[in-house]
């Protein structure tokens, strides 16, 4: 699956160089490791590839999470229409690398920009956006306490830029609000045999754009800890970002992931290949 | 958070440091002032001619007119020393029908002008955060 997605990227960004969209560079964000458009872990309010108003847009993504006990996998496609609906679908492998056997969820994304308009409106951009998940292989979640092997997140998230907000720079920040019931984002099933209410969480992104196609960034994620057998940290990361054009954009970080599944401190890299085009 | 207040602290000083006293036509002259633009009006003039999302727009516009006025608009914009003595932003697009990619297109035009006019990020910047509020008396009159 990785294999075929990271194909399909390279292919595309090949295709007709012709076909790009009339957004701005670098507005499509990345696409986050739950298949919407984001940061990497942060599904923020822009709106997935290049598609301005009345345009469509296509993107493929691969990328992978490589911590002390475990990498994550993941892939996906995402298609947008009217820089305003976005829909998203993502597949993530969680390889448990030390303990042998992996996890797997696939995640389809709906995203629809409420108002705003992230460069020219005072007020920030702001989606509402729905992730429905599935897990594929339930065994080990349910063996550590897990309730359920599908759950839904809701969100509402608001990105903004502020142009030459800093040493000329312009900067974007981002919030979000999720209701989930998801351990370590659905990995680990959802809801508990004690617990399944919602929880709200705060996601955070702040990122520095250095000029149109470098930018620096970071990202809280803030996490439930719901599991009796192991404690569930937030996540952070620090990333830089490289838009080689409307087509291809590649991202780099570090992430710390606290404890994972009684493994502590998990901290290692975040790779990204985002392919779009725009019709 | 110590390392935050840390880092909050170190960026107020050093912007603090960075502000020195800027003269008021700072933009004007980034811009290349009065030449700079009308070189920067000729380029965006020509790169709306070969686009055809938007050049439809100017199919009715004296463009002699039209240059005269956005040289004197981006002038009064960035500082220098002139009035700019056309309509609103509002008046002049009202009825134009002109959309979100419209202004994208024109945006992303400009950015390519300044750069072959090796206009700094840091000016761009600047020039791009007086346009961009003009969006919502632009876009879908």
């Amino acid at each position: 699956m990785q294999r075929l997605s990271l194909t399909l990227v390279l292919l595309l960004s090949c295709l007709n160089a012709n076909a790009t969209g009339s957004k701005i560079l670098a507005t499509g964000g990345a696409s986050s490791i739950e298949g919407a458009a984001g940061g990497g872990i942060v599904p923020w309010a822009v709106i997935n590839g290049y598609g301005s108003s009345d345009q469509w847009s296509v993107t493929g993504y691969a990328s992978q999470v490589g911590v002390d006990d475990f990498t994550l996998n993941s892939s996906g496609i995402g298609l947008s229409y009217d820089n305003r609906y976005e829909v998203s679908f993502a597949r993530q492998t969680l390889q448990l690398d030390t303990m042998g056997g992996e996890l797997k969820q696939q995640i389809i994304g709906l995203k629809y920009k409420v108002a705003g308009e992230l460069l020219y409106s005072r007020m920030p951009q702001i989606s509402v956006g729905l992730q429905l998940k599935k897990h594929l292989d339930f065994t080990i979640p349910a063996a550590v306490g897990a309730r359920d092997d599908h759950g839904t997140d809701l969100y509402v998230a608001a990105s903004k830029v502020w142009l030459d907000a800093i040493w000329g720079r312009n900067l974007l920040l981002n919030a979000t609000l999720r209701a989930t019931k998801g351990q370590q984002t659905g990995l680990l099933g959802f809801g508990t045999v004690d617990n399944n209410h919602y929880q709200w969480l705060g996601e955070f992104s702040a990122v520095l754009l250095l000029n149109p196609q470098w930018a620096i960034g970071a990202e809280f994620k803030q996490k439930p800890n719901q599991l009796a057998f192991a404690r569930e940290d937030h996540w952070r990361d620090l990333f830089v970002a490289w838009f080689a054009n409307k087509h291809l954009s590649l991202v780099a970080g570090h992430v710390d992931l606290g404890s994972i599944a009684t493994f502590p401190r998990q901290t290692g890299y975040y790779l990204a290949l985002e392919s779009t085009w725009a019709f | 958070m110590g390392v935050l207040s840390r880092g909050l602290f170190l960026l107020v000083v050093l912007t603090g440091c960075s502000s020195a006293p800027e003269p008021k036509d700072w933009l004007y002259q980034q811009l290349g002032a009065e030449k700079g633009l009308a070189q920067l009006a000729d380029g965006l003039l020509r790169e709306i001619e070969q686009d055809p999302q938007i050049v439809s727009h100017f199919a009715d516009t004296d463009i002699p007119r039209f240059r005269k006025l956005l040289i004197e608009q981006l002038c009064e914009l960035s500082g220098g020393p002139c009035k700019y003595s056309g309509a609103t932003m509002q008046e002049s697009h009202t009825g134009f029908q002109i959309t979100q990619a419209d202004f994208d297109n024109l945006v992303a035009h400009l950015m390519k002008v300044m750069d072959a006019q090796q206009v700094s990020v840091a000016a761009q910047n600047r020039l791009l955060a007086k346009l961009a509020p003009m969006y919502q008396d632009v876009v879908y009159r």
